[in-house]
């Protein structure tokens, strides 16, 4: 098993290129085997990436699994993991096969969807195990492919409008990435990201154009990274890419997009940002913590005021990525811990809840969340997944929801205390709109007439949801799973940042006298 | 001339006795009876000299007293050019046999333009250059407008001619006065006058040269004659044109660069630099209003050359390297796509509106999915290859310490996505009108899904084309 990153990265490729080459005609049966082809590469994929899981040593706090060769152009190909990687693969290839069951009812184009998602999914899983810049880079990029197809083709009305803005949005964000990229290999003369995490990039003041730059190069290099991982991630006021895609988007599309493509840019924040321009992430993080304040309380009053209920969860999910970003560059290990887990919860719940949409929109093809009221009364089933998703999502203490907010809050006490109470107060915004959608929807009188024949969910659809509900309960109440195989790895990320930072403390002191 | 002189030239001496033989036979033999042997014999013969040219391996020569040179680089160029042509050949003789237009003077004239090609390429004097230079030249004025009766086609070359002739004059004004400052045409020569302080006549010299040669590649705001000449000839003659004449002027460019003003790289980088930002820029601009599929290919190859010359700016072995492989890329996926183009009818008549290509993904799912791929690899998306090639050019503009050079290519390639995509999104998430058709003979078939292939293949190694430039660029450069 040397190789198995490669393996789980390219299985789904594969099966993606037999699904193309081979599959003819798009009658019923072509595309239930379609779908089958599909959900098998997935569940191959999970169960071969638990080899990953298991051999996985969370004490070794350097790269695992390391597979290493020359390549094109002077790049090489190299992929492994780390404490802070791995948790994202397996999210990856955990919530892979629930998406592709979850999209069973999808009778266009049925192949060139499948196709779409396991290629999807192979470069989703090569953006966690890169090793090499240009490699990421590739990765990272090219997962804009498929997912502009997925919401141009297969989404609702205002899809074409929102595949531009979200192809172009983030394109512009990476291309400035790639720019900062090649500089970086300027500088250090290799695009090995294990190296680069150990060069030491240039921070001494500059100035450009007549502006001081603190921390100099690291500074731009840091802001480059940042404007393509605030867009992807996102944060505000870059996010208004999110709430279109999110909407337009089928509801697979949708779940991905939420669970693990925002994903990409946490963990770009965390290989990147933070380990190689620790100085530039220092200059910079005061912005990012009242950014993320702002996103926090500001989307959540924006999502009281939304209509649609897709558009709420969407704004929900730039909220809880509000946190994300707080903990990761509050900079000590429970905030840094604490955003990782937020981003695996996360995974499980937001996709969980666009999946709870998806259920309904099904049976009456409209998300409004005027349209609906009383739905307890005939899907009781349904109801009770809605609220444990609800309230996961609101921070409910035994839900993975409540540990990640509060391991972040409590690492961001430590650093900024008024960004702390800022960002506390999302709490009860959260709640407040998570609950009031909630109400609207399930609860009261069931009046419309539309609704009285509605059926509860299936047992397809029962056993999507059942893995979710396991994992968010698991980790809400034994969190020790995710934060011993993240912790080492995370302490030795804090450490290597606390430790780059004083030699700048010195300089400013000395300046001040 | 002595009898190595004669082996340099060797293989422009035979394309052009082959010229002279099938022009005496396409006279004598009946007129266009014999056009279709012509076409495929002419382009066995471009792929035969290209193999023969490419596995001549071995060091530089120079012929007539250093008039051509024969080294790594030109053998890259010419092999580039003569592969393309021939690819053109092949995909164009059914357009041309059912559009009425297979006359036997157009694989004629394609193979003296591809001549004149290769010796601009070996030019080592401002003689052979301008010759070179002319005879590719007039061939191609007269492709452009070899739809007789077509208002459009003929407008194409005229324009093409005076705008071509222009550019000549610039050339040549420039030429007299980079001889009268420094006394001699050849580059070797020219290149030791280069001392310590150059004269400014020799500067103004450059400055008028690039500028004629600007007008060759396309590159802006010497630009204006591409889109109408691009949309006014037939289209496997705009395919032509969108290949081999490309990569010989800038070929002809770094040559000439290098070879003469070599030693003032600063001098000329910053003028080079200034054509690379515009055309990036207006070739990504421009195209978005585009309906017409040929018009938008113009544009897209103005931005393209901008990025060619991104590595022909840094004047730097890498960036000459980054040059030869894009432009490599860029061929492929321009034969690709106008293979694909070509095909593009309603009623028997050919179409070139993007606007018709409306759901064809949903009639043709293999051909848009190649398509698909052509066009994502032509915007520089990873994992195509035509991300390799923009990664490869602002590499080595970052390389040179000319990062805003970098970042300007960078924006401008956000920009350029957006019609790239727009094309994707006629075929993918259009509404279902009128259907177009495709109907494609076996060689425009295959054109089309190898270049798509390549694109998705080639992140494995590029078909080994990087060591290759890597060579020729050191022939030129070091």
């Amino acid at each position: 098993m040397e190789n198995v990153l490669s393996i789980i990265t390219f299985i789904p490729a594969v099966a993606a290129g037999v699904l193309a080459l081979f599959l003819r005609g798009d009658d019923a049966a072509a595309q239930r085997n379609a779908k089958w082809v599909a959900l098998l590469a997935t569940s191959v994929t999970f169960l071969v990436s638990l080899a990953v899981l298991f051999g996985f040593d969370a004490n070794d706090t350097g790269m695992q699994f390391v597979e290493e060769y020359t390549w094109i152009l002077g790049l090489q190909y190299k992929m492994g993991v780390d404490g802070i990687s791995v948790l994202f693969v397996m999210l990856t290839t955990f919530l892979m096969p629930i998406t592709i069951a979850s999209c069973w009812g999808v009778e266009t184009r049925v192949k060139e969807y499948m196709i779409a998602f396991l290629m999807l999914e192979t470069l989703m899983l090569g953006v966690f195990c890169a090793l090499d810049l240009v490699l990421f880079y590739l990765f990272f990029e090219a997962g804009l492919i498929p997912m502009f197809l997925i919401i141009g083709i297969w989404g609702g009305k205002e899809r074409i409008y929102a595949a531009f803005k979200f192809f172009l949005y983030t394109f512009l964000g990476s291309v400035l990435m790639l720019v900062a990229m090649i500089a970086m290999y300027y500088d250090a003369q290799t695009t090995d990201i294990v190296k680069l995490l150990v060069h030491d990039f240039p921070h001494d003041s500059m100035s450009v154009m007549g502006f001081q730059i603190v921390g100099g190069v690291q500074t731009l290099l840091f802001l480059a990274f940042f404007a393509s991982f605030a867009v992807k991630m996102p944060m505000w006021p870059v996010h208004t890419w999110l709430p279109d895609a999110h909407v337009q988007a089928p509801t697979a599309g949708s779940v991905v997009l939420a669970a693990i493509l925002l994903k990409m840019g946490g963990y770009g924040f965390l290989r990147f940002s933070l380990p190689m321009f620790p100085v530039g992430a220092d200059v910079m993080a005061p912005l990012v913590l009242w950014m993320s304040a702002i996103a926090i309380v500001y989307t959540s009053l924006v999502a009281l005021a939304q209509q649609d209920m897709k558009k709420l969860i969407a704004y929900s999910s730039v909220a809880h990525m509000g946190y994300v970003t707080m903990g990761i560059f509050a900079a000590n290990q429970q905030g840094v811990d604490g955003a990782i887990f937020q981003m695996i919860s996360h995974g499980f719940i937001s996709g969980a809840l666009f999946l709870c949409v998806g259920v309904i929109y099904d049976r009456m093809h409209t998300r409004e969340i005027d349209a609906y009221g009383g739905l307890v009364t005939r899907m009781p089933a349904y109801a009770l997944i809605f609220m444990f998703f609800t309230m996961a999502n609101v921070g409910l203490p035994g839900t993975s929801g409540f540990v990640g907010e509060f391991l972040v809050l409590v690492g961001i006490f430590q650093v900024n205390t008024w960004v702390a109470v800022v960002a506390a107060s999302g709490v009860i915004f959260s709640a407040a709109y998570a609950l009031w959608l909630y109400r609207r929807v399930v609860f009261g009188a069931l009046l419309k007439e539309a609704l009285k024949t509605i059926t509860d969910m299936s047992g397809r659809e029962r056993a999507i949801f059942a893995p979710l509900v396991v994992m968010t309960l698991l980790l809400g109440v034994y969190p020790s799973l995710v934060t011993d195989i993240i912790g080492p790895s995370v302490g030795a990320l804090v450490t290597d940042y606390k430790a780059a930072l004083p030699v700048v403390a010195e300089a400013a002191a000395e300046a001040m006298h | 001339m002595n009898a190595s002189d004669f082996n340099t030239v060797l293989p422009e001496v035979a394309l052009a006795v082959y010229a002279m033989i099938t022009l005496l036979l396409g006279v004598y033999g009946g007129k266009d009876a014999l056009v279709k042997t012509i076409t495929y014999a002419t382009a066995g013969i471009l792929a035969v000299v290209a193999i023969w040219i490419g596995s001549n391996g071995g060091g530089d020569q120079s012929a007539f007293g250093g008039m051509f040179t024969d080294d790594a680089f030109s053998r890259f160029a010419k092999v580039l050019i003569l592969l393309s042509a021939a690819a053109v050949l092949l995909m164009s003789q059914d357009y041309m046999e059912r559009r009425g237009l297979g006359r036997f003077e157009y694989p004629i004239l394609v193979t003296l333009s591809v001549i004149g090609m290769m010796v601009m390429v070996s030019a080592g004097d401002l003689m052979t250059l301008y010759m070179g230079l002319e005879l590719q030249s007039l061939a191609l004025y007269v492709v452009a407008s070899l739809r007789r009766d077509s208002a459009k086609s003929t407008e194409a070359g005229l324009k093409y001619f005076v705008l071509g002739a222009l550019s000549s004059g610039l050339l040549l004004y420039g030429a007299s006065l980079v001889y009268g400052f420094s006394g001699t045409t050849l580059f070797s020569g020219i290149r030791g006058t280069l001392g310590v302080d150059m004269p400014l006549g020799l500067l103004f010299g450059i400055v008028f040269m690039v500028s004629g040669l600007a007008f060759k590649v396309s590159a802006a705001p010497f630009h204006m004659w591409t889109p109408d000449v691009y949309e006014g000839s037939p289209t496997p003659v705009t395919a032509f044109f969108a290949t081999a004449p490309k990569v010989a002027a800038m070929a002809l460019i770094a040559r000439l660069l290098h070879d003469a003003f070599g030693l003032v790289p600063a001098d000329w980088g910053q003028v080079i630099a200034a054509l690379a930002v515009i055309s990036m820029f207006l070739g990504a601009i421009a195209a978005i209003g585009q309906t017409d599929l040929k018009r938008l290919m113009a544009y897209s190859s103005i931005a393209h050359m901008g990025y060619a010359l991104v590595g022909l700016a840094t004047g730097t072995v890498l960036g000459v390297q980054a040059m030869l492989v894009y432009m490599a890329i860029y061929v492929t996926m321009n034969i690709g796509t106008f293979a694909f183009i070509m095909s593009l009818e309603r009623d028997g008549k050919p179409v070139t509106d993007i606007a018709s290509l409306n759901m064809f993904s949903k009639r043709e799912p293999l051909k848009a999915l190649a398509m698909l791929v052509l066009l994502f690899s032509l915007a520089g998306v990873p994992p195509m290859v035509g991300f390799f090639g923009k990664f490869y050019v602002l590499k080595s503009a970052v390389d040179a310490g000319m990062t805003w050079l970098a970042l300007a290519g960078a924006v401008a390639s956000v920009i350029g996505a957006f019609y790239y995509l727009r094309i994707v999104f006629f075929m993918y998430f259009g509404k279902e009108t009128d259907a177009v058709e495709s109907r494609m003979v076996p060689v425009q078939w295959l054109a089309l899904m190898a270049a798509a292939a390549i694109m998705v293949l080639g992140i494995v190694n590029l078909f080994g084309v990087d060591p290759l430039a890597a060579e020729a660029a050191k022939a030129l450069v070091g």
